[in-house]
Formats: structure tokens, sequence, C-alpha cells
């Protein structure tokens, strides 16, 4: 090529071969590839965040969630707030009121036994206080039902309320009453309700009686969304009764000329209405109501967020008086936690002493015989779990392999065996064994890379084979020692299986008690509180692991 | 490879090295039968006895064929035959082979010479050492093995078993677990489980660490961390958070969408166990990764390939090897897994580590030992294969001379 032919290069940014310039072509490639790659990871990334860390944040969120008081008892909740918990004198009518209400919804849903349940885990009593109250809320609604009958039958008939309720034909809808009603049904009974109803509550019997209306909305909407049933024809229930005698006790229903409105004056005029005493009636019902240690209670945990079950996962109660620990005989979280980092400590030990020499000998053995010695080691690690912890389980029972030879050797009284099992022992010999390869590949892998003509050198000039070895070998090994007690550590403190199946009473772990929780007692907020616990610390951990090793070095086999 | 020239030792050195040994056997047949002292002197005066006379035979063969005739017949008489066949001959090829050992000098053989006689015994006694340590990595897998053929439902060695009487061994746990309906229910469910599982896991799994080891990813280490998080997070801690949503997305499916009961609980354990075999895909196969030389699909892509068959024509076949054993990696994970489904599934989900775990806890059952044992070949089988994977791979890539 001649420089005639050649054009001059024009001044400016240098061009790529589609005539852009340089600059944007390399820069568009760049990021098309980087789109590229983002691509191919995101279905990955996705299936993870979706079915792994969202499920352990909603278990994060999950240990300070507390809705279910807020979600059971909404219109109490709004009264407790006003109630001062430091008083000597218990709440008045209109938090019995609310709660009567509240409680009867919640009945007839049947979710009052899970309030129970949860407050029982603050004051033991509060489970069948609430079952047994929930029985007897009916009382008070057959008295009025019967005196109103007694006026006029019209009362106990389906139809009369429904046209009542809905203010007649053509009447103005509150539909803002209908919608508060929804929510609170759906969020009493934890699930989303269909849209279509057919009951709208009428504007102006909804300012007359205020606390009947909205009652029968949520009667209706029961019967109609979650029974399936027309509510028109579905038998009023008790606590209506209680409503309108409450609402008609304080009601002027001089202006009133909507459907009924005789039949209302009527009632009024008979003297069957009363302004229910609702305190009474609590307390008649329970005398646990009338006292304020109930009341104090229900109050402290009526927040929809709480630290309660993380004070209870570290043995503290959070009580009315601010934050205690638990009584002497509930004490066995902080125990529990302690025991855990105990024994994962002691196996990790036990790691490290029995890994080092196997480590070393793998590493410093020809290739050849290293191969099959490894064998050994990948062996245990590839065989299922459950297999190794039933071969412990074997072994060291007192009727087990361990105790027949030491029997029959006469090292042990046939008559004294040895205790191997349910206990810490167990735990730890089995976890030992299953943990071990854990140890022994970091080491190894670790151990490859010394030199050994650095301990050589050190002996030729003159070290002691032990000096040698703790001032230049070891030395070197250290990271795979870090490594591999990280690693074991980190297994060890979330272990379940093993111990529960060797460790009886004694020799088991935080994770355990988890599962108990979550499977026996039902106390799912202490679950996720402890589990969060445990997986703060299992991060912190690795959070050191990767500061030492690096993420990217694990390796397998 | 021979470091030192070796030489005969003097008798005395040999006849306490052999005494010593003789010593402990001595040790243990006396105090089985009544009495510790007697057995470690008559076992102490055997040994010395022994590397006196064997050496005086010159002839190294015969000497131990007579020693090892002669501990079989010891050991037969205290024992029976099942300790003749498990310590007798053991007992008597060590006994030769150790007394020959010493007396010719071989133990030096391989060692360098400036050794001290303290530096061979230590180098000696840490190989000891060692092998009880091997002994206590392996010996748990293998005394499941021999039980498992019992005849009796006992979790030990019975009489008949130990007298090697055909009486005492069976089949029968074997056959428990293929005709038992649990059992081969949950083998089933397993079964059927794991291999779905790993087929996901595998397959997004080697996509995300293909684009994982392009050279700009961005939030590349968050990713990771975010990817390899299953296997980080202790099980019981995913397990609590895949209980508490996995029962939300199941009301879900069945109550709004009208799945079958049983259908659902297999989705939610299977995305389980396949998000908990993710990490195991990404380090290796990223780990294969590594090695892979990029021009090689340049030069596909030059030679007019499109990246789908640059994908299946070349880069492919060169990491199948990585993406198998990640492969295999996912599917042991979960074919052991045990609390995750525990928590997420129910009954009709239930797996063969689930009944092995109830099994263990509850009503324990020899046919646990069956079980295990058919695990043991299974983790043979599994690790023999990724052990050739992985030389296949090393070889592939160039990287072991062959």
């Amino acid at each position: 090529m001649s420089d005639a032919t050649q054009p001059t290069p024009p001044a400016g940014p240098v061009l790529a071969a589609d005539g852009t310039p340089l600059k944007r072509s390399l820069a568009r490639a760049l990021r098309m590839q980087k789109t590229r790659a983002l691509l191919l990871i995101a279905p990955l990334l996705i299936f993870v965040l979706l079915s792994f860390i969202v499920p352990i944040l909603s278990m994060l969120f999950r240990s300070v969630e507390n809705q279910i008081v807020e979600n059971t008892l909404p219109y109490a909740v709004e009264e407790i707030a006003e109630w001062d918990g430091t008083s000597e004198q218990i709440p008045g009518q209109d938090l019995f009121q609310a709660l009567y209400f509240d409680m009867f919804l919640a009945t007839e849903l049947k979710r009052h036994t899970r309030l129970g349940t949860r407050l029982n885990y603050e004051q033991t009593g509060m489970s069948s206080l609430f079952r047994q109250t929930g029985r007897k809320l009916d009382d008070l609604g057959k008295d009025y039902r019967n005196a109103f009958k007694a006026v006029d039958d019209i009362w106990t008939k389906p139809a009369t309320w429904a046209a009542l309720m809905s203010g007649g034909d053509g009447a103005a809808a509150n539909a803002t009453l209908l919608k508060e009603q929804r929510v609170r049904l759906s969020t009493l009974n934890d699930t989303s309700l269909p849209r279509q109803s057919s009951f709208v509550p009428g504007q102006q019997i909804s300012e007359l009686l205020p606390l009947t209306t909205r009652e029968f909305t949520a009667f209706a909407l029961v019967a109609e969304l979650i029974d399936k049933k027309d509510f028109a024809k579905v038998k009023p229930v008790e606590s209506l009764f209680v409503a309108l005698a409450a609402d008609l006790s304080t009601a002027d229903l001089a202006g009133y000329d909507g459907p009924y409105a005789e039949e209302l004056r009527a009632l009024v005029e008979s003297g069957a209405v009363t302004m229910p005493d609702f305190q009474a009636f609590f307390v008649d019902a329970d005398e646990e109501w009338g006292k304020l240690e109930t009341w104090r209670t229900i109050q402290t945990h009526s927040s929809s967020y709480t630290s309660g079950y993380f004070l209870n996962a570290v043995d503290m109660q959070k009580t009315p008086d601010g934050i205690q620990m638990q009584p002497e005989n509930k004490q066995i979280l902080i125990k529990l936690f302690v025991r855990t980092l105990i024994m994962s400590l002691i196996i990790t030990g036990a790691c490290i002493l029995l890994g080092y020499p196997v480590a070393w000998i793998l590493a410093n053995l020809p290739m050849r015989s290293a191969n099959v010695l490894m064998i050994l080691v990948l062996l245990p690690f590839w065989t299922s779990l459950l297999v190794r912890t039933s071969a412990w389980k074997v072994m060291l029972q007192q009727q087990g392999v361990i105790n027949e030879v030491l029997v029959w050797l006469g090292m042990v009284a046939d008559d004294s065996r040895l205790v191997l099992i349910n206990n810490q022992t167990g735990t730890i010999i089995a976890m030992t064994h299953i943990l071990l390869p854990f140890m022994i590949l970091p080491m190894y892998s670790v151990m490859q890379t010394i030199n050994p003509s650095y301990l050589r050198a050190a002996k030729s000039l003159g070290a002691t084979n032990w000096t040698a070895f703790w001032r230049v070998y070891f030395p070197q090994s250290i990271p795979g020692i870090g490594a591999g007690s990280i690693l074991v550590f980190i297994l060890s403190i979330g272990y379940y299986i093993t111990p529960e199946i060797v460790g009886g009473t004694k020799g088991v772990f935080i994770s355990n008690q988890i599962a108990y929780h979550i499977s026996s007692s039902l106390n799912w907020g202490l679950a996720a509180a402890l589990g969060t616990i445990l997986l703060l610390v299992v991060l912190g951990l690795y959070w050191c692991y990767d500061k030492i090793v690096g993420i990217d070095n694990v390796k397998l086999g | 490879m021979k470091l030192t020239t070796i030489s005969r030792k003097p008798l005395g050195f040999v006849a306490g090295w052999t005494a010593a040994a003789g010593a402990l056997l001595g040790l243990f047949l006396g105090t089985a039968n009544g009495s510790g002292p007697t057995g470690l002197i008559i076992g102490a005066a055997l040994g010395a006895a022994l590397a006196l006379a064997l050496p005086a035979l010159n002839n190294e063969k015969l000497a131990r064929w007579l020693v090892l005739a002669l501990l079989v017949a010891i050991t037969f008489y205290f024992g029976g035959i099942a300790l003749a066949l498990l310590v007798g001959l053991f007992a008597g090829w060590f006994y030769g082979w150790f007394t020959f050992w010493l007396y010719e000098g071989r133990y030096r053989a391989r060692l360098a010479p400036y050794l001290t006689p303290g530096q061979v015994l230590w180098h000696f006694g840490f190989r000891v050492i060692c092998g009880a340590i091997f002994v206590f990595l392996i010996t748990p897998i293998l005394v499941v093995m021999p039980l498992s053929f019992n005849a009796e439902d006992f979790f030990t060695f019975t009489p008949e078993m130990l007298s090697l009487d055909p009486e005492g061994f069976s089949l029968k746990h074997y056959r428990d677990f293929f005709t038992n309906n649990e059992w081969q229910r949950s083998f089933k469910n397993s079964l059927i489980i794991a291999p779905i599982a790993t087929v996901i896991s595998v397959s997004l799994g080697t996509l995300a660490a293909i684009g994982l080891s392009q050279s700009h990813v961005p939030g590349k280490r968050a990713i990771m961390a975010i990817l390899i998080s299953p296997m980080i997070v202790p099980l019981i801690i995913s397990a609590t958070g895949m209980f508490f949503f996995y029962s939300q997305i199941g009301n879900f499916l069945e109550g709004t969408i009208g799945l079958d009961k049983t259908f659902v609980g297999y989705i939610k354990v299977i995305l389980a166990h396949a998000v908990l075999g993710i990490p195991f895909v990404i380090i290796t196969v990223t780990a294969t990764l590594v090695g892979f030389d990029r021009s090689l699909t340049r030069a596909a892509a030059n030679m007019g390939a499109n990246p789908v068959t640059t994908f299946f024509r070349v880069q492919m076949p060169l990491i199948l090897p990585g993406v198998i054993s990640g492969g295999l990696f996912a599917f042991i994970t979960s074919f052991d897994e045990v609390v995750v489904v525990l928590f997420v599934g129910s009954a009709s989900q239930k797996t063969l580590p689930w009944q092995m775990f109830t099994g263990l806890r509850e009503q324990i059952s020899p046919t646990i030992l069956a079980v295990a044992t058919i695990l043991v070949a299974m983790s043979i089988l599994l690790l023999t294969t990724v052990e050739l994977l992985r030389r296949r791979s090393e070889r592939l890539r160039g990287m072991s001379p062959q």
C-alpha cells in the first residue's frame, strides 16, 4: 500500500468499521456483553431470590410481627390505647363493649383460640381464658333476643334485619362502612374475600344505629362470602341483639323514617331495651377479666410489631413493668445457646486434633498412596448423613458394638456399660466423625501448597523436629486450620438431625429447639426469632470466612 | 525407592518390640478370658520367643506361615471361628511380617539415613496414630454392612453371627425394604423428587455459571453471594423460612388456583430441593469454566456457528464433566436431605431419609441398616463416577499429562 491511495485519517475521534466512533462502539459492545451475562444469570437469580431469599426475609419479618392481636381485636386495641395501664382501675364499659363484639366475630370464625395461644406465651392462662369466654358470649345475646321476641317476633326473622339495615329500597348507601368491614373480616380470617357481595348498609340507619349496622354488615359478609349462604335467610346471631340494645338505649328515634320505624319505637317503649353491662358480663364469665394483670398483658402486646419474641429468645420477657428476665424455671434458651456454642467449639477442636495428622500425611505421602487414603476420607463425606448417624446409633448404644466389645474384653463390667448415647458425648462423637472430612479437605489443600524443602532447610539449620514443625510448618498451615474450623463451626451450630437422634435431651442444639417450636409448640414467632439470631451468628462467621479464605475458594472434594 | 542400605538388627532389639506387640494382644485375650496380667505376660513371652525362634529357621516364608497358623489356632481356641478370622488371620500375618520387618531392618529402607532412632520411632508412631483416625473414619460405615444381614431384629452382633453360623444371617431386612409399602413409597418419592430437583438446579445453574464466568458482570460478588447462600445458611433456618413461605404458596395454589394437594406438595419439595442444590452446581461448573479456553468459542463463531450451536457443540462437551459432577452433588443433596422436606412436605411426600429419620427416632427397625448399606453402595458408585469425571475433565483441559 502506498501513501497515495490511503486517505488521510480524519481529524477527530477514531472510527470503528461501521463509521461510529470507536469509543461508543466499544461501550456498546461492553453493554451488550454485560446484558448477555445478566440475562444468563437472571433466571437463576430470580429463582433463588423468590424461593430462598424471600422465605428467609419472611422469617425475619415473622420474628417481629405481632399483628394477630390487632387483627383479631381491632376495636378493643383502639380502645385499650386510651386505657392507662398504670392506673389501678380495670378498663371501662367502652373497652369491654369493643371487646365483646371483636370476640364475638372472632369466635364465629374460630380465631379467638389462636389469639389465646399467642397471649399464652406471655402469660399462662390466657389460652383457656379466651376459649372459655368464647363459649359464653352467646348468653348475653340470648337474653335480649328473648326479650325482643316477646315484644314483637319480627325481630328474630332474618328478613326484618336485612331490610332494616340496608335502609330499604333506594336508600343512600354507606360504602365506607362496607369497605371497613371487608378489611376487618379479611385481616381477621387471613384470606382475601371474593369481590362481590350483595349487602350494602344504609347511610341513615348506620348513623342512627352505628354499632348494629357495623355488626350486621360484618355478619352479612361472613354469611355470604365465607359461609356461602344467603344472609337474608340466616338467623341473626346473638351479638346483633346486644348491639341493637346498646344502640337503642342511646339513640334518638324521633327523626327516623326508614323501614321498621314503628317497630323500633315500640321496642324502645316496651322497656325491653337496656344498656348491656359488658363489664359485669365479662367478669362474670371469667374473673380473670376483672384483673389488672390480664389487661396489662393485652395492652403490652397489642402493638403490631414486637420485640417480644427476641426477648423471649434470650430468656427475657416484655411485661407491663418493662423488660424483665424470665422466671428462673423458664430460662433455658440462653443455656441452650451457650451449650450449642461450647459443643460446637469442642467438635471443632476435636476435628482439628484428628484432622491435622490426617491432612498432613495425605499431603506428604506420594500421590498414589495419598489417593488411596483419600478414599477413606471421601467415602464418609459422600455417604448419606442418615447412614452415618444410624451407624453411630448402632455403635454407641448400651447394647451397641462399642459397649459389647468393651464388655467382652472385660474393660467394662456388664452392669456398668458406658452411657455413650442420648447425651453430649454421643453428639460430640457422632458429629466429630460426620464433620471431620470438612476439616480435612481444606487443611489438605493448604498443606499441599507448603513446600517440604522449608522443613528440611530448617532442620539443616539446626532446628529440632519440634522447632522446625512449630516455627516453620505450622504457621504456614494456619490458613487451612482457619478455613476448616470456620466451616466445621458454621456447620455444627446449625446441625439438627444428628443431635436429634443421638443427643437425647442433654445433647441437643438450638436448632432442635427451633424445630420443636415449629412443629410441636407452634410458637412460630419464637422459632423465627431464634432462627434470626442463629442466622446472624452464621453470617458473621461466614463474613470472617470470606475475609480469611474467600467465597470463591470453596472447593468440593 | 530405597534411601538407606539395610542390615540385620540384633535379636534383642527385635525381641523387645515383638514382646511388646505380643503383650498387647495377650492383654486383650487375657482380659477377655478372666485375667489381664496373665495374658500380658504370656503374650510378651510368646512374642519374644517368636523373635528368637523365627530367624533361626532361616526360611522367611515358612516362618511366616507357621506364625499365621499358630495365631489362628490360639484365637480359635479363645474366641471361636469369628475371632480366628477377624483377629487371628490379621495378627498372624502381622506378627510374621513385623518380626522380619524389624529383623531385616526393612523399616529403615525408605527413611533418610541420618534419622535418629527417636525420629524413626516418631515416624512410625505418627503413622499408627493416623491409621487409628482412618479407622475411626471408616469403621461406622463398615460396621453397618454386616449388621444389615442380621437374622434377628437386633442392632448388634448376635452370637450366631459371631460364630459365622449361616442361621445367624439372612436377607430379611432387604426383603422387608423391597416389599414394605412404607419403604417402597418413600423410596419412590425420593426417586421422583431428587431427579426433577436436580434437572432444575443443573439447567438454571449451568446457564448462570456461564453468565458469571463472562469477563464483565456487574455486581458479581453480590450475585455469587446470593447464589451460594443456600449452602451457607444452616438447613434448619432455610427450613424454617421455607416452612412459612411455602405454606402460604401452597394455600394459594390449592385454594385460589385449585390444584391437587399432593401435586402441590411435590412442587413445594422439589422447588425447595432445587434451591439447595444450586450452590453445588454453580461452584463445580464455574470451577470447570475457569480452565475453559475462550478462544474455542471465538473460533467457532468465526467459522459461522451461532451462539446456540457453539454452546451445544463446543462449550457443552468440554464442560460436561463439571456439569455432571455438579448434578451429582445436587442429586445427593436432594436425595440425602431430610430437614427441609420434614418441614415443607406432608406425609405423601415422605422421602427415604425422612423414613429413616422417623425409623431412627421412633420404631427402631433394622431395615434401616439394609437401606443404609444400599445407600453406602450408592455413594461408592457416585464417588467413583465423580472421580472418573474429574480425571476426564482434567485430561480434556490438558491439565494432567497422560
